[in-house]
């Protein structure tokens, strides 16, 4: 007989050590951590959640950059959100890094090198702008070719600790970028997070089957949670030629690419960003790609893109006050 | 254990595919590599240790095969243009491919742990093992379930920024 049907593996996911049905669910057959996850041994304090509650009360939008496939433009995509977002200097802005074993975020912002400090009120977030803060492994090392080789549980206690410790203050975005895949970091952040409110997930993608591939299990895995999808981005979608204007699909996008994938599967395109070299450049010298170039078709894109989240983020809150 | 050992005891070199970083081409790498080999006339054979995005079955075009059981374990799907390169992936045990697999460590190492002792890969003069972007549960597990044998290295993979 085929072997998926012998597996009891039942693909569902786990349903998080933190529930009520850790340790009892079909999933949980066969997983090392039954035993005690049944005994209630990795149950949530209740004292710990309300301390993340109270943490987290501050933040008035939260955004989940993720994407299922590596090397899809992320944390790229995090930061020139979050460069986007701080331009208006009445907003202000909180970038969260969970992406321990990879962490790009501070050199991109530019910041490598920056230590955490702490204070009696936790510890400091690193400010690239006065209203533009920023939380990441990468500042924990002492070098920042030291390898972080974590099994799961210990990233889950870094990231609690991330939300816990760190003295966001009052956040009107708190944008958190991620590593690539479904596994611990998504399950815990969207755990840890569930203390606020999560206003939804922007899934970034390039055109090719591939990647594609790979985004559509991050929407499952969204759908699975009840993450709110507030649109997928299609990154490195053509490149124009800066000498002959010729353009060129780098990344074929050999099944439709992010927008055929969109219509299927019922979910927003927030838009394409093409190629340009300078963005690369940009986040290897830690400059804003949006401040450097600021003609760049790609820059158009960005701009437009992340004011269809702040619109997406700002109806929300009106519909929340409605109800509420 | 003996029964650890029996499964790789055929296999000649191991060569691990990693990064660190992800999107760098690792799978593609590693497809390549098999394919070549094989075309030197090489036994060939791919662990696909990437279980939340595998990609090897879409590029080799098997996608939609499923995994059979024999006497000495699990059966690996044959791939290429004779059908004599091995694959195992997680791929092929999902009910449907956009079906997210949302594991913990615990169980990707439980899994991991089964691809390494329980397929029977036969005599093989080398088996690529693709992995995940990270310094994680998947590679600290691999590196752990294939100590026993001679790992001929790994080859890292990145692109230029």
């Amino acid at each position: 007989a085929a072997l998926a049907a012998q597996l009891s593996l039942s693909f569902a996911e786990c349903p998080g050590t933190g529930s009520a049905q850790a340790g009892r669910a079909a999933a949980c057959q066969g997983c090392p951590n039954q035993g005690l996850c049944a005994a209630g041994a990795a149950g949530p304090d209740p004292a710990e959640a309300a301390e993340l509650r109270a943490r987290l009360r501050a933040v008035r939008h939260t955004v989940l950059v993720l994407s299922g496939k590596g090397g899809v433009g992320k944390s790229t995509f995090s930061a020139l959100l979050a460069h986007g977002l701080a331009a208006d200097e009445t907003k202000q802005v909180a970038l969260l890094d969970i992406d321990i074993c990879g962490p790009s975020i501070p050199k991109i912002m530019g910041l490598e090198g920056e230590q955490v400090h702490q204070s009696g009120s936790g510890w400091s977030p690193v400010y690239v702008e006065e209203n533009l803060g920023v939380m990441s492994v990468g500042f924990l090392l002492s070098s920042p070719d030291d390898a972080v080789i974590w099994r799961g549980p210990k990233k889950n206690g870094l990231i609690k600790q991330f939300l816990r410790d760190v003295d966001w203050g009052e956040v009107d975005y708190l944008i958190v970028d991620t590593p690539p895949g479904t596994s611990d970091e998504h399950l815990s952040i969207v755990q840890y997070l569930s203390a606020t409110r999560i206003d939804g997930a922007v899934i970034v993608t390039t055109p090719q089957e591939v990647s594609l591939q790979d985004v559509r299990k991050e929407i499952n895995f969204c759908r699975k949670v009840k993450l709110p999808i507030i649109g997928v981005v299609e990154n490195m979608s053509g490149f124009v030629c800066p000498k002959c204007k010729n353009e060129s699909q780098i990344f074929p996008p050999t099944t439709g690419g992010a927008e055929k994938m969109c219509q299927n599967l019922s979910v927003s395109l927030l838009g394409k960003v093409p190629l340009d070299p300078q963005i690369g450049k940009s986040c290897d010298s830690g400059q804003s790609f949006l401040a450097e170039a600021p003609e760049s078709p790609a820059t158009l894109s960005y701009r437009n893109i992340i004011q269809r989240i702040q619109e997406y983020c700002e109806q929300h809150h009106l519909q929340e006050e409605k109800i509420m | 254990s003996p029964a650890e050992r029996a499964n790789l005891a055929g296999v000649r070199h191991i060569v691990l595919v990693l990064s660190g970083k992800g999107g760098v081409g690792k799978s593609t790498l590693s497809t390549e590599l098999a394919l070549a080999l094989r075309h030197a006339g090489k036994r060939v054979g791919i662990l696909d240790v990437d279980l939340c995005g595998p990609s090897i079955p879409r590029m080799l075009r098997v996608q939609d095969s499923a995994v059979h059981q024999c006497d000495s374990g699990w059966v690996p799907v044959f791939v290429g243009q004779d059908k004599a390169i091995a694959l195992m992936s997680i791929g092929f045990l999902l009910e449907r491919p956009d079906d997210a697999v949302v594991w913990r460590g615990p169980k990707k190492n439980a899994l991991i742990k089964q691809f390494v002792t329980d397929v029977a890969w036969g005599e093989l003069d080398f088996l690529i093992v693709d992995t995940p972007p990270g310094t994680s549960d998947e590679h600290i597990s691999t590196v752990e379930a294939l100590r026993p044998h001679q790992l001929l290295g790994a080859v890292l993979v990145t692109t230029p920024q």
